[in-house]
């Protein structure tokens, strides 16, 4: 059965102090290198911002189906799969920023996790940690219920959105006929 | 209205409409994985697609390049999951003792102009060093076109970058792809394909264009592509063994997403701060900066020609006293080129430490980590808080590590040549 195209969420705004998102948080903030050899998907949740300031202690905060909301080219930097799988792993539902780094962007794709970009989102988000929001994967619409504001950001590709219908991947990859 | 090269290599590998935007379904010409993601291709493989073969073993790889050979036993396990899934495939690995997988694929005459080449690293856009289109991806797509040969890719668009200008040694490719990186930041190229033009580009050896594909990633590219010139035609011809290599060609009506040219006339030594690689100064600004590590290598800077400047620079030197130098050579054929020209016993004579082909302390692994309150200045591409230690790093070229090697405090090299 295919995965619903819209998703509803507690909000973590990954800002600093300042109340600004953070911008550019890399593959190494997000799951260090120092944990690469770890295969197990289960086992990858516990490391997840372990080495972004300010935020080590996520993993024992978020909860199933939360929306991380990050600033620009989230995700830049390496190429490991484990930077996406970590949320997974925890239950995260999805990851919405101004920007992703683009091999960041496949990999969640791939991986079933939703993600959604929002070009024109300031660096003072009209949403705050707590929010409960709204995604539609199809129109770009992100909706904070809490605060009853609409933001628009990018609609999904027909492929990006066949992956996550279908769950990532390989399950897309079994649909094709090649 | 016409195409990029960078269109006109995907055109080549798809039936689907090519256009900035579009997503095509690729044939690959090569596929590798390597020790780090390696472990997790396979297991993706083997659970999705149980006793299968991969599509075509003659053009699947390993190659093993972070932590080698392992230090520790999950990296070994993880190495020998790959062996030991190559042996029942077929498929040939690039073992530990071998360097750097972009750099020991075009060693072996494997990447040639125009071909698409997908892997584990994220700096496999190191491959437009000699005009092929390289892309770093995760594990699953890596499986995924282990399996079917494939992957899917939304058409980026392209940014037209020219370079021209001279400069003289010591300042080098390093120091002109860190002020382009100044200029682009991690925003104009950010999802898009970079292609190098101009005069100061047309003149970079191999190893410069090695060095300017790779920061390619830091700027946020997809891919970079360097127009291949005399010396890499016949660098691809003679590792291949093929006589005729076809050279695409932009078409003159084509239209990039943005165009700049950077003029790098007189470019003084450029060095990047700690925690960002776009955040590059003049080396001069940054002089007298105490450092206690320096680190010659990666898939940036690890080329034969870079230790032979560190090489003319340390002869007859001495590394400071209180300072860590390390070198890691890219391959072992450039590691067999530092024996037999000397360059080794330079290095080592000016008390540099000079471990085994590999990408060293990049992804935790051989020599080239930090400790909390060290600083290091480091020929390598990425220096984001934690990537390579505790400690801070500063990115700069091996002629600016090695002058600043013998100071024991960052250094123009220009007071060494």
């Amino acid at each position: 059965m295919a995965r619903p195209k819209n998703i509803k969420g507690k909000v973590w705004v990954i800002a600093g102090k300042d109340g600004l998102l953070v911008h550019d948080i890399d593959t190494d903030q997000i799951f260090h290198n120092s944990h690469l050899a770890v295969t197990d998907i289960e086992k990858m949740g516990q490391y997840a911002f372990g080495n972004l300031k300010g935020w080590e202690g996520f993993p024992e905060k978020v909860g199933k189906s939360d929306i991380i909301v990050v600033g620009k080219n989230f995700g830049c930097g390496s190429s490991r799969q484990q930077a996406v799988d970590c949320f997974r792993s925890l239950g995260v539902s999805a990851v919405v920023a101004i920007s992703f780094g683009a091999i960041y962007k496949r990999n969640a794709v791939n991986s079933g996790l939703a993600i959604l970009a929002i070009p024109s989102m300031e660096v003072k988000p009209p949403l705050q940690s707590g929010d409960e929001i709204e995604l539609d994967l199809e129109s770009g619409n992100v909706t904070d219920l809490t605060r009853k504001v609409v933001i628009q950001g990018n609609s999904a590709s027909k492929v990006e959105l066949d992956i996550y219908e279908a769950g990532g991947l390989f399950a897309y990859g079994r649909t094709l006929k090649t | 209205m016409g195409n990029t090269v960078i269109e006109k290599i995907i055109k080549n590998h798809t039936s689907d409409e090519v256009a900035p935007g579009k997503v095509v379904w690729m044939d690959l010409d090569l596929r590798s994985a390597r020790d780090f993601g390696g472990a997790n291709v396979v297991k993706n493989f083997e659970r999705e697609y149980a006793g299968s073969s991969v599509g075509d073993r003659s053009k699947t790889f390993f190659t093993f390049d972070c932590v080698v050979p392992a230090k520790n036993v999950p990296y070994a396990n993880n190495q020998q999951i790959c062996r030991d899934f190559a042996e029942v495939q077929g498929i040939r690995v690039f073992d530990v003792d071998m360097g750097i997988g972009t750099h020991v694929l075009m060693e072996q005459g494997l990447v040639l102009p125009g071909l698409i080449v997908v892997g584990t690293d994220s700096h496999m856009n190191i491959l437009g060093a000699v005009g092929a289109f390289g892309q770093g991806m995760g594990d699953q797509d890596i499986a995924f076109a282990f399996k079917t040969g494939k992957v899917w890719f939304e058409v980026p668009e392209t940014v037209k970058v020219e370079v021209n200008g001279s400069y003289s040694p010591p300042s080098s490719a390093k120091d002109l792809i860190l002020a382009v990186l100044n200029v682009l930041k991690t925003e104009r190229a950010l999802g898009k394909c970079i292609e190098f033009y101009g005069e100061t580009i047309e003149e970079l050896p191999l190893s410069g264009r090695i060095t300017v594909a790779s920061m390619a990633t830091e700027m946020g590219a997809i891919a970079a592509f360097i127009p291949p010139g005399k010396e890499v035609l016949q660098f691809c011809g003679e590792r291949s063994g093929k006589k005729k290599l076809t050279v695409m060609n932009a078409d003159e009506d084509v239209s990039y997403a943005d165009e700049l040219a950077i003029d790098v006339e007189d470019l003084k030594p450029q060095i990047s701060l700690p925690g960002r690689p776009d955040n590059v100064k003049p080396v001069d600004e940054l002089a007298g900066t105490k450092v206690t590590s320096v680190f010659f290598g990666s898939c940036t800077n690890g080329r034969f020609d870079d230790f032979q400047t560190a090489a003319n620079i340390l002869k007859d030197n001495r590394v400071a006293a209180g300072v860590m130098a390390k070198a890691v050579p890219a391959t072992k054929e450039v590691y067999g080129e530092m024996l037999k020209t000397g360059v080794l016993k330079i290095l080592f004579e000016a008390g540099v430490i000079v471990s085994n082909p590999g990408c060293g302390g990049c992804a935790s692994g051989q020599i080239g980590m930090t400790g909390a309150g060290e600083i290091q200045i480091s020929t390598s591409n990425r220096n984001f808080a934690g990537k390579q230690g505790a400690g801070e790093t500063y990115l700069a070229s091996a002629a600016t590590a090695a002058a600043t090697a013998i100071k024991g405090q960052i250094t123009n090299p220009l007071e060494f040549v």
